[in-house]
C-alpha cells in the first residue's frame, strides 16, 4: 500500500469501517474527522505514513456501545437529519470535551467551525454539546473522571 | 422551452409528465401505479401476513412497514411509518422498517417537491387503518362475536366486554384468510384526530443509532465482492468530447486496473443521462483518483457552452429584463397605473448559479448479470433509476433493481439518476461491481444546478404608499432546458413558484419573462424558482416600505390585502397569520441601535406559509452576525413536529447559507468552483445561535415542509440589513458588499 495513500481511503475501503466520511477531499468539511492521539485530524489529508505508531480511533471506536455522552446527547436532541456528517461533528465534539469538559458557546464555535452540515443542524449539535458536557460533570462529582 | 401563461401551479411531476407525453421523451414520469399488490401469505416468509404488499406482521408481533420514500434528512422514513402504526394501533417499539426498491406498486417514489406527506399522508393512514379492521375482524372471528365489539390497542385486540385480548402476532393465520376493505370503508374506519397516539407528537429518528455510531449505510458504504471503484474524467465545458487522454500514464498507477471510455453526450436535451468522459477503474477510492490524475486529457468543446462567461451572459441576461419581454400574466392597465403613479420606483435583483453541495457526493453502485442489473445508489427518485439505467443499458425497466441506501442529502440532486447510469455502463463494461465516487469537484463542476437569474421590478404607489401598478420581468434558464431541447427563458411551471402567484394586491399588473439559454444542465434545487421569487418579490415589498415611509411588516399586511372590502381570502388570511406570528415572536419594532436591524419577509409555497423575522448585527468595519431568527409556520396539519422544527431550523440555514455566500461561476463554460473554499457554505460560528420556530395550530391538510421554509430567508435577511445600515442588497450573495458604515 503505497504510504502517502490518506488514511481516509484506508479506514474505508482497506479495513471497511465506512463511519469516517469522504465530503471534499481537502480537509474543509470536517467530515473524515478521527483522533489520532486524542487530536481531532481529517483523515483525508492524512498519509498512512504519518500514522504509524499513533492511536487512531473513528467514531466506530468512540465508545463500545455507541453510548458516549455525545452520542446520547445526539440522541436526546435528535440532531441529525440525514446524517452524514454526523460522525465528523461527533468526533470533533468528542476531542474538544476531552480537552475542555465544560466549552463556553465560543469554544465550542472554535472547535466545531471546521465541520460543515448542508442540513444546519448546527444549533442542535451545540444544544447536544452541552448536554453532554453538563452530563460528564454529573459524572464528575461522583468522581468516576 | 417557452410555456405559455398559465395561472396552474405546476409541480415538477406534472411538468416531466407533460414532457414525457407531449416530447415522446421517455423519463421518469412516476405515475400512481394500478400494478397488482398482493395480500395474504407472504410468499417469501410464508408464516407472516402481508397487507397490500406493504406491511408484514409476524407470529412474533414484528410488523414490518415498507418505507417507499427515500431518506435524506426529512425524517420522512420514520414519519410514514409511524402514521401507519398509528393508525393500526401498532406499538412503535414492535415496528420495523423495511426501504422500498424502487416499484411502481408502490405508488410515486419520487422524494421531491415536498411531496411525500401531501401525497401520502391520507394514504398512509387509510393502509393502517386497514391493518387494524382485519384484526380486529379477525379477533371477532376467534372469539365468535361482532367485529364492532372488537377494538385494536397498542399491539393488542381487546373485547372489553367479556375482557379477552389477543396480541396482535396471534392473529397472524386468522388475518390471512380475511379481505382488507376497499378505500371508501376505510375511510370510514380512520381513527378520530384526537386519539391518535403518534400522530402530531413524533417518534425518534429510526435511523438515530446508525447516525451516531457510523453503522449507517450511505451510498458509497456498500461493499460487493470483487468491487471496482471508479472515478471519471468529465468534459470540463457541458457537451465536450474526448480529443485525448494518456491511458498508459493512468494504468501505470499502483491499483488502478482499467481504464473505460464513456461515450459523451454531446447534444441536448441532457436528460438524466449520464455525461460521459473517461473512467478510471481501481482496487480503491485513492488509486482510481491517482490514476484519473495522471490521465492529462483534453476535450473538443462547441464553441456555445464554451463561450459561457457568468459576467457577460449575466449582464446579457439583466439587459433582457430591461426592456419588455414576454408576457405571461395581466391584469388592469399596467401602463396607466406605473404612468399615474403619485411615486414610481424600480429595483432589479439577482441571484447567481447554485450547486446542491450535498454533504455526500452523488456515489452508486452498480452489478450487471445475465438476469439484468441491480443498483445501489443514494436516489431520490429510484423508479427513475430503473428507467434511465434500462435505457443506458438496453434493459426493461423490470430488469432493473434499484435499491435505495440512506441519502447523505438530496435537496434535489439525488433525483436526477445520472450517477447511477455511469456505475451501469461501467459494471456492464468490465463485468464486474463497480462503485462511483464524485469528488467534491465533481459534484460542484457538474451539477444540475439552480438556475443564475435576474429580475426587474417596477411600481407605481398611491399618495399612501401602496403598489397600485406591479411590473415583473423575469429571466433565467429553465429547468426545462435540461429535458427538451430550444428552451430560451422561464416556464410556466417556475413561474407558479412566487412568481404569477405572488400576493401583492396591485389593481394593475403585469409578468413578463426575459430570454436566458442555459449552457449547464439546469435542475430543482430546494424550493427552486420560489428561491428568485420570493428574494424579488418581500425585496421589493420592503423597498416600497421604505419607499413610502412605512413600517416594512405593516405595509406588507397592507399590500397583501388591498382595497378590498370583503376581508381577505382564507389563502391570503394563513399568509397574514404566519406574519403576524413572526413578528410577534420576533418583537417586530423593537429599538436596535444602528449596526442592528431586523427584517421581515414572508412566502408561500408547496402549500406552506412561512414568514421570518430575521435580526442581524454588522460591525463598523462590516462584519455580520445573525444573533436571532424566528421564523413561523402554517404547515397544516403537523404530523411530526419535532422534524418540522428541524426541517425549519436548516432551511433557516440553507437559507442563510445561499443568501450569503451561496455563488458559483463559469469562465469560458468551465465553473470555477471547486471545493468549499471556493463554494461557500455556512458555517457553524456564522448560524444563528437562535431559530425560533413557532407553528400556528391548525387542522388542515398537511402541506409541504422540507423546502417551503427557505424562500423567504433570503429577503428577510437583506431586508434586515437595510434596517440596520441603510444599505440595500439586491445581488446576492450578501458577501460580495462592503457593509462598513459609519
Amino acid at each position: 500500500m503505497d504510504p502517502q495513500t490518506p488514511l481516509l481511503w484506508v479506514l474505508r475501503d482497506n479495513l471497511q469501517l465506512t463511519g469516517t466520511r469522504y465530503g471534499c477531499g481537502k480537509g474543509l468539511c470536517g467530515s473524515c474527522t478521527v483522533h489520532m492521539d486524542g487530536v481531532p485530524v481529517r483523515a483525508c489529508q492524512l498519509p498512512l505514513s504519518a500514522t504509524e505508531g499513533r492511536g487512531i480511533t473513528t467514531i466506530e471506536g468512540l465508545s463500545e456501545h455507541g453510548d458516549h455522552p455525545l452520542q446520547n446527547a445526539w440522541r436526546e436532541h435528535q440532531v441529525p437529519q440525514c446524517g452524514f456528517c454526523q460522525a465528523g461533528q461527533v468526533m470533533s465534539a468528542a476531542a474538544l470535551l476531552e480537552q475542555n469538559p465544560k466549552p463556553t458557546d465560543k469554544d465550542i464555535d472554535a472547535a466545531m467551525s471546521g465541520n460543515i452540515c448542508r442540513c444546519g443542524t448546527y444549533q442542535r449539535i451545540r444544544a447536544a454539546i452541552h448536554t453532554a458536557a453538563a452530563a460528564d460533570k454529573g459524572e464528575d462529582k461522583e468522581g468516576q473522571r | 422551452m417557452r410555456t405559455a401563461a398559465t395561472s396552474k401551479t405546476w409541480n415538477r411531476r406534472d411538468f416531466l409528465k407533460a414532457l414525457a407525453a407531449g416530447g415522446g421523451v421517455l423519463i421518469a414520469t412516476c405515475t400512481d401505479s394500478n400494478g397488482a399488490v398482493f395480500t395474504g401469505r407472504d410468499k417469501l416468509d410464508p408464516a407472516s401476513w402481508v397487507l397490500h404488499d406493504f406491511l408484514w406482521l409476524a407470529p412474533s408481533g414484528l410488523v414490518t412497514i415498507l418505507a417507499h420514500r427515500s431518506e435524506m434528512g426529512t425524517g420522512i422514513r420514520t414519519a410514514l411509518p409511524m402514521v401507519v402504526a398509528d393508525e393500526m394501533e401498532a406499538d412503535w417499539e414492535q415496528v420495523a422498517i423495511k426501504q422500498a426498491i424502487g416499484d411502481s406498486r408502490y405508488g410515486d417514489q419520487n422524494t421531491d417537491g415536498s411531496n411525500s406527506i401531501r401525497g401520502n399522508f391520507e394514504r398512509m393512514r387509510r393502509l393502517g387503518a386497514a391493518a387494524r379492521d382485519v384484526l380486529e375482524r379477525a379477533a371477532a372471528a376467534v372469539w365468535e362475536v361482532e367485529a364492532s365489539s372488537c377494538k385494536a390497542n397498542s399491539h393488542q385486540v381487546v373485547h372489553a366486554e367479556s375482557g379477552r385480548s389477543l396480541d396482535f402476532g396471534k392473529l397472524v393465520e386468522v388475518a390471512m384468510e380475511l379481505k382488507p376493505k376497499g378505500k371508501n370503508a376505510i375511510k370510514k374506519r380512520l381513527k378520530d384526530r384526537k386519539d391518535w397516539r403518534y400522530i402530531g407528537i413524533g417518534v425518534g429518528g429510526y435511523d438515530m443509532d446508525a447516525i451516531v455510531d457510523g453503522s449507517a449505510i450511505f451510498g458509497g458504504d456498500i461493499r460487493l465482492p470483487n468491487m471496482l471503484f471508479a472515478s471519471i474524467e468529465r468534459s470540463p465545458v457541458l457537451g465536450g468530447e474526448i480529443a485525448k487522454y494518456d491511458k498508459d500514464a493512468a494504468l501505470a498507477v499502483p491499483g488502478v486496473e482499467q481504464v473505460i471510455e464513456l461515450p459523451c453526450v454531446t447534444e441536448e436535451p441532457y436528460l438524466f443521462q449520464a455525461l460521459g468522459g473517461i473512467a478510471v477503474l481501481a482496487r480503491d477510492n485513492w488509486s482510481a483518483m491517482q490514476g484519473r490524475a495522471a490521465l492529462n486529457p483534453s476535450w473538443k468543446t462547441g464553441a456555445v457552452n464554451a463561450s459561457y462567461d457568468s459576467p457577460s451572459y449575466n449582464q446579457a441576461m439583466m439587459d433582457s429584463v430591461r426592456k419588455p419581454g414576454t408576457k405571461t400574466m395581466g391584469r388592469g392597465d399596467i401602463k396607466a397605473g406605473l404612468d399615474n403613479a403619485a411615486q414610481r420606483i424600480d429595483a432589479e435583483y439577482t441571484i447567481p448559479l447554485l450547486a446542491h453541495a450535498c454533504m455526500e457526493t452523488p456515489t452508486a453502485t452498480a452489478r450487471v448479470t445475465e438476469a439484468g442489473c441491480e443498483v445501489w445508489s443514494p436516489t431520490q427518485n429510484p423508479q427513475a433509476v430503473q428507467d434511465t439505467v434500462a435505457q443506458t443499458l438496453g434493459l426493461s425497466k423490470k430488469a432493473v433493481t434499484a435499491h435505495v441506501t440512506l441519502l447523505g442529502g438530496g435537496f434535489g440532486r439525488k433525483s436526477k439518476p445520472d450517477y447511477t447510469a455511469e456505475a451501469a455502463l461501467l459494471a456492464r463494461e468490465t463485468g464486474r461491481p463497480v462503485q462511483v465516487l464524485w469528488t467534491r469537484a465533481d459534484d460542484l463542476q457538474h451539477d444540475y444546478y439552480h438556475a443564475v437569474s435576474a429580475q426587474r421590478m417596477e411600481a407605481g404607489l398611491d399618495e399612501q404608499g401602496m403598489p397600485v401598478a406591479w411590473l415583473q420581468r423575469a429571466a433565467y434558464p429553465s429547468i426545462g432546458s435540461t429535458f427538451s431541447p430550444g428552451s430560451v427563458g422561464p416556464a410556466g411551471f417556475e413561474l407558479g413558484m412566487g412568481f404569477h402567484n405572488m400576493p401583492v394586491a396591485a389593481a394593475a399588473m403585469r409578468t413578463e419573462t426575459g430570454l436566458a439559454k442555459s449552457h449547464v444542465r439546469i435542475g430543482w434545487l430546494r424550493s427552486v424558482a420560489n428561491i428568485q421569487h420570493a428574494f424579488a418579490v418581500s425585496s421589493f415589498a420592503d423597498e416600497i416600505a421604505a419607499a413610502g415611509k412605512s413600517d416594512p411588516y405593516q405595509a406588507w399586511t397592507k399590500m397583501l390585502i388591498g382595497k378590498k372590502t370583503s376581508g381577505p381570502s382564507k389563502h391570503i388570511q394563513r399568509l397574514l397569520n404566519v406574519s403576524e406570528a413572526a413578528a410577534n415572536a420576533g418583537e417586530w419594532g423593537r429599538k436596535l441601535p444602528r449596526g442592528r436591524g431586523l427584517g421581515f419577509a414572508a412566502h408561500h409555497s408547496f402549500d406552506a406559509y412561512i414568514a421570518v423575522v430575521v435580526e442581524v448585527e454588522i460591525s463598523k468595519s462590516g462584519q455580520l452576525r445573525v444573533p436571532r431568527v424566528d421564523i413561523a409556520a402554517d404547515v397544516g396539519t403537523v404530523v411530526h413536529p419535532d422534524r418540522v422544527h428541524a426541517q425549519m431550523e436548516g432551511s433557516v440555514n440553507f437559507g442563510l447559507s445561499q443568501a450569503l455566500f451561496g455563488e458559483l461561476t463559469a469562465a469560458k463554460g468551465v465553473i470555477e468552483q471547486t471545493n468549499f473554499d471556493g463554494f461557500r457554505l455556512l458555517r457553524f460560528h456564522e448560524a444563528p445561535p437562535q431559530i425560533n420556530v413557532h407553528l400556528t395550530d391548525s387542522d388542515g391538510t398537511p402541506t409541504g415542509v422540507g423546502e417551503p421554509g427557505v424562500p423567504p430567508i433570503a429577503p428577510a435577511l437583506c431586508n434586515a440589513i437595510y434596517a440596520a445600515i441603510g444599505k440595500r442588497v439586491r445581488d446576492l450573495p450578501v458577501d460580495r458588499h462592503d457593509l462598513s458604515w459609519t
